[in-house]
């Protein structure tokens, strides 16, 4: 395998993890929709180049899943969701955008630490593609953490299961199995989640998350 | 196809029968027998599995682990599924649920119970992880069923942290196939668990290493093992009340399932770093923790799930030290905990509706204002405390004294927290049944039978094990204990 291969494929999971950046400062609900579509057309674009350089044409399905479910169904979806429901004004963060931007490059420190001595015996196309699946899922969970609104949480949550899909792309000769239930079970999480969000509204009139901690189950 | 193959479809068709039959079938009367019925029919199959085996294939497979798992899995998923049916009718009349929800409520628990058994059928650890997800998925919208807003909370903080936790365990699943495709080749065999044990000594130590971290993370917080079970107390306080039977009793012991099946792969690689230990400090930190946050509760529910945590803990310490004694322990324990803590949320089911209250302070003197339940609920925290004639006493007993025996340092945290959490819950139960009160309550005495024939089981099994189950379950041991 040439070396071009290698650089294309490191370039596009390099930008998955640039664009999982991005989506920690976004402070617009809108622009944060709009950056996790990019999102997931990169992750399309890499799995794709992925089932290119392996001859893995079944790993086409998965990168046309991404692209087609994750950059534009469901970020239109929530685009209408937002709307409905007039929450378009901007996302309060936990804590500062700079301290979540230092603790980000901390986390992709730490997965390049753990993962690039681990993975380079088992000689897999995917080694550096792994330490980038790593940061993706790291991020994801900062992101998670750091939001207190449900649908930020949400995308947090969707850019983390990217990182997976990058992941499971990356491991050669992965079963298909594992990537369309991954697609699947995406499908049925954002159900599960579009129930909420309308449940949510009905209750509070807001989807900030803030609003449901108020009424903690067990008061002391 | 074979009968035993007929067999191990029908614990996963049946369910999933049930599932579309019962999504579209209206009125809750003959939904609630069908239930009934379909929750049977899984667990004859499930018994017929126990008789013979079919042939396991990539996907599937049966061995002498899964079908105490199973059997057990489809036991409570009956039982439960009886005491649903009178606990619903009486929802429906409190207007706290309607009509179409139970139709969707239902064809969630019959679709919950499909999904357990393929995680626990599963030989890939892929469809493995798909079978967990879908049935975390299910019991998030049951959570979330009454809709009030602790309760969306509730299902909220359950659904994103049983996905981190299940987003974690897929990471580690695909390191543990990175492992396995340098040894196995590409493809569906590097992903089939018996594959996998059978050939872990020449994996990457590193590698399993990262991966079983993820792993423990990930179905841990499935588990519920402190420091990842915050979701835990809310869900099983806020949904109905059958479906924190069924997660307490069921779906913990799929997670700690999944988890073992990775600890098995790790045992079998002399390089990688011993996966006892780490499970024995989440067991005994999942204990002791829970023992103290049991003294906080003012709800009947949520104290019932911290003691739900408490016990994983206890289980996966026992597994965690391993040996024959220990893992047979464990198994035990993990059965009778199932057998009587399905049973004491039967018993607070009837007292929260009969109270109208999960508030424990405002409940007392369940002796006298409905006698039947009160002493069989006392009977459960007896029995779950771990007291003679019980069987947790047995398990909990063989549990302590192996840790003595083997490692005596560890038995000190080890009782300490049992100590801690059975004067908690003691405490708790004393005011809840004894005492004084006007109030009067009717239940039909049929009502009480599943929780009856559960403490009769775990009674009997603290009295006499019949010697069939105690080879049954020495066979699983030989199997745990590579």
């Amino acid at each position: 395998m040439s070396g071009l291969y290698f650089d294309i494929a490191h370039l596009l999971a390099g930008s998955l993890v640039l664009v999982s950046f991005m989506l920690l400062y976004q402070d617009r609900m809108f622009a944060l929709l709009n950056v996790f579509a990019l999102h997931a057309i990169v992750l399309s674009l890499a799995v794709a180049w992925q089932a290119f350089t392996q001859a893995a044409p079944h790993l086409y399905i998965t990168a046309a899943i991404a692209l087609a479910f994750k950059g534009l169904v469901i970020p239109g979806a929530l685009h209408r969701i937002v709307q409905r429901l007039g929450i378009h004004r901007s996302i309060e963060p936990v804590g500062s955008i700079g301290v979540t931007m230092l603790i980000g490059i901390g986390l992709v420190a730490l997965s390049i630490v753990v993962m690039l001595p681990v993975v380079t015996a088992a000689s897999s196309i995917g080694r550096e593609d792994l330490t980038f699946a790593l940061s993706t899922v790291l991020l994801g969970l900062l992101m998670m953490v750091s939001r207190r609104n449900a649908v930020s949480q949400v995308v947090g949550f969707m850019s983390l299961e990217n990182g997976l899909v990058l992941a499971a792309a990356g491991a050669k000769g992965m079963p298909l199995v594992v990537e369309i239930s991954v697609a699947f079970s995406i499908l049925i999480a954002f159900i599960v989640i579009g129930i909420f969000l309308f449940r949510i509204r009905e209750r509070f009139d807001t989807v900030d998350l803030q609003a449901l901690e108020m009424s903690r189950g067990e008061q002391q | 196809m074979t009968a035993p193959g007929a067999a191990m479809a029908g614990v996963l068709l049946i369910p999933a029968a049930g599932a579309l039959l019962l999504a579209v079938l209206p009125g809750y009367r003959l939904s609630s027998l069908l239930n009934m019925l379909f929750c049977g029919l899984t667990l004859a199959s499930a018994c017929l599995l126990y008789g013979m085996r079919p042939a396991g294939g990539l996907y599937l497979a049966v061995d002498d682990l899964n079908t105490v798992f199973l059997i057990i899995n489809s036991l409570v998923g009956l039982t439960t599924s009886i005491f649903s049916a009178g606990y619903i009718a009486h929802e429906l009349e409190a207007r706290r649920l309607t009509l179409k929800y139970l139709r969707f409520y239902h064809a969630m628990y019959q679709l919950l119970m499909g999904a357990m058994n393929l995680a626990l059928l599963a030989n890939n650890i892929g469809l493995m992880w798909v079978a967990v997800e879908a049935a975390t998925l299910t019991t998030v919208v049951m959570v979330g069923i009454y809709r009030t807003p602790a309760a969306i909370e509730a299902a909220w903080k359950y659904f994103i942290l049983g996905s981190v936790g299940i987003a974690l365990a897929l990471f580690g699943t695909i390191l543990v196939y990175l492992a396995a495709q340098s040894q196995l080749g590409e493809g569906l065999p590097a992903m089939a668990w018996n594959q996998l044990i059978a050939h872990s000594a020449s994996f990457d130590p590193a590698l399993l290493n990262l991966a079983f971290v993820f792993l423990l993370l990930g179905y841990g917080t499935k588990i519920g093992l402190a420091p990842m079970h915050a979701w835990l107390p809310d869900a099983h306080a806020e949904g109905p009340t059958p479906i924190s039977a069924v997660l307490s009793g069921l779906l913990l012991n799929v997670a700690l399932f999944a988890l073992l099946r990775f600890k098995l792969i790790m045992a079998g690689n002399a390089g990688v770093l011993s996966p006892g230990p780490l499970m024995v400090t989440l067991g005994l930190v999942s204990l002791i923790f829970a023992g103290f946050m049991l003294y906080r509760r003012r709800d009947i529910k949520r104290m019932f799930a911290y003691s739900s945590i408490e016990h994983m803990g206890i289980i996966t310490f026992a597994f965690g030290l391993g040996g024959p004694l220990a893992n047979f322990a464990g198994l035990l324990h993990m059965v009778m905990h199932s057998l009587t803590k399905s049973a004491i949320f039967f018993g607070v089911g009837y007292v929260t509706q009969l109270e109208g209250t999960q508030k424990i302070a405002d409940i007392r003197g369940l002796t006298r204002s409905q006698p039947l339940l009160g002493w069989m609920l006392l009977a459960g925290v007896i029995a779950i405390v771990g007291l003679p004639p019980f069987g947790i006493f047995t398990s909990e007993f063989l549990i302590v004294t192996t840790t003595f025996a083997r490692s005596p340092w560890l038995a000190l945290p080890l009782v300490a927290g049992l100590t801690i959490a059975f004067a908690a819950l003691m405490m708790r139960a004393h005011g809840l049944v004894l005492g004084d009160t006007d109030k009067r309550h009717t239940l039909r005495a049929y009502r009480l039978a599943p929780m009856m024939l559960h403490l009769s089981l775990v009674a009997l099994a603290g009295v006499f094990l019949p010697a069939p189950i105690v080879l049954w379950f020495r066979h699983v041991v030989a199997l745990l204990d590579r």
